[in-house]
């Protein structure tokens, strides 16, 4: 039961991390076509912001893993 | 086009190889009846004592054992005569092999000097305290002996537990590591050379892959992050741990070469980001700690409480680092493993062909599909905790002349 649980908050912390990554990945590409020279600096802190939202799904992913 | 069909050929041919090792590793064991997923990854991604390529050439490795009441011990993993899923036929001192890691028979009567002939291991599932925990038995002489927790300093948090001997081997994934580090040492001698020797010729070979990316790490990470005059102190860490972890993700990428998991590996994940939490916090400023334990600016209860989460992000930093490259290389390896998996679900762990048959015309797309985007997930991977470290070293030496301005 509880690692039926942890599999259902696992997917909870993936829509998350999906909504986030897919928001951050929108505007940089909105940002970028308005300002396609500044694309280089951009793209540097779209990564920088994608890891930042991926390592707090991860760290929910993670736990979910380790509870048996 | 050509380059495209080659690439699917490989993909095919690598599939086949896979089916026949899994194969071998459903067939033979009578422990192991149903074919379990899960299990099958998970063995795939770990670290081992042996290595196995195509569960056909074992390669025995030094092993380096340590047991308080005992000593050490010091031998090549063959004297285990490992068999179909790296399970060991032969005991050794008390150690035997199981699913190519070193367990200790922990019960008494087991002979614990010399090597005699085992007949299988069984496993069970217990419930100790509330919690389900593993149990490993060796069978010998018609009798199961349970063997001691593989060796973990983990304190069985991450499913291991405390054990009676330590494991100092030269493992699996330490061969990896030595192996790329060959490499990229030979790689980078060979392209220094030539920087040495044609200073103003073009770029070749080796060179001329290195070169991009060292200029791209530099221009797009280290001085923008770190900034002009200081990025040079840390530029050699920074494409240290770039190109260490690329050439592990990349190296784990191959297909029949053991597919070892090291940057997957929490505890080499570990000491990457430790060895980052270190450099970042000698080389902070008084700035950054005024940051942390008494932001100038706001009201004192906030000063109070940003303390708290600032001192909690001082170790979040680094530990997401660690998961952040370890779930993405652990993720990737097991979802190709589980593609390949829907095989032998679907041909109901051989037996039925004609499930298997759909399940692998189901698994090459997506294996296919999963290896690409895990190639473009190797160097994304090691871009991210390069650019985290710099962005984490800059934050940290970074001159404050207008804080005031920020809050």
């Amino acid at each position: 039961m509880t690692g039926t649980l942890a599999a259902i908050g696992a997917g909870l912390a993936v829509i998350g991390a999906g909504i986030g990554i897919g928001m951050v990945g929108g505007k940089a590409m909105e940002a970028i076509a308005r300002q396609p020279e500044a694309s280089g600096d951009i793209r540097a802190g779209m990564i920088l912001m994608a890891a930042f939202v991926e390592g707090a799904a991860l760290i929910a992913i993670l736990l979910s893993i380790f509870v048996k | 086009m050509s380059r495209f069909a080659f690439f699917l050929f490989l993909n095919i041919f690598s599939i086949g190889i896979l089916v026949a090792e899994q194969d071998n590793h459903s067939g033979n064991h009578d422990t192991h009846a149903a074919y379990d997923p899960a299990a099958t990854a998970i063995h795939h991604i770990s670290d081992g004592n042996v290595y196995t390529i195509l569960d056909a050439v074992t390669f025995p490795l030094p092993t380096i054992l340590y047991a308080p009441e005992k000593g050490w011990d010091i031998f090549f993993s063959s004297v285990f005569h490992a068999g179909h899923h790296e399970d060991g036929h032969h005991s050794y001192n008390g150690y035997v092999l199981h699913h190519g890691s070193v367990f200790r028979v922990a019960e008494p009567g087991f002979p614990m000097e010399g090597s005699v002939e085992l007949e299988g291991f069984k496993h069970t599932e217990e419930e100790v305290n509330g919690k389900k925990t593993d149990r490993y038995f060796v069978n010998y002489q018609g009798k199961a002996y349970i063997l001691d927790s593989r060796s973990t300093l983990d304190g069985g948090v991450l499913g291991g537990s405390l054990t009676s001997f330590y494991d100092f081997s030269i493992t699996k994934n330490v061969l990896s590591m030595l192996m790329v580090f060959g490499f990229m040492f030979w790689a980078f001698r060979t392209a220094a050379s030539r920087y040495r020797n044609h200073p103003d010729s073009a770029p070749k070979g080796i060179q001329a892959f290195l070169e991009p990316i060292f200029l791209f790490i530099r221009d797009e990470v280290a001085v923008p992050f770190i900034g002009k005059h200081k990025y040079m102190k840390f530029f050699p860490l920074l494409l240290s741990i770039f190109f260490f972890i690329l050439g592990l993700n990349l190296f784990g990428q191959i297909p029949f070469l053991g597919s070892t998991n090291v940057t997957g590996n929490l505890s080499v994940t570990f000491i990457i980001a430790f060895i980052v939490f270190i450099v970042v916090n000698i080389n902070g400023n008084k700035h950054y700690w005024q940051h942390i334990f008494w932001m100038p600016g706001v009201p004192v209860p906030v000063r109070i409480l940003l303390a708290g989460v600032e001192g909690m992000s001082l170790f979040i930093k680094p530990l997401t680092l660690m998961l952040r490259l370890a779930g993405n290389i652990s993720a990737g390896h097991i979802a190709i493993l589980s593609f390949i998996g829907l095989i032998f679900i679907f041909g109901n762990a051989g037996q039925s062909v004609g499930g298997g048959v759909i399940g692998t015309f189901m698994a090459i797309p997506l294996t296919l599909f999963m290896m690409a985007i895990e190639l473009i997930v190797a160097f994304v991977q090691a871009f991210v905790f390069t650019i985290l470290t710099a962005s984490y070293i800059g934050a940290a030496i970074e001159e404050h002349h207008h804080a005031e301005e920020h809050h």
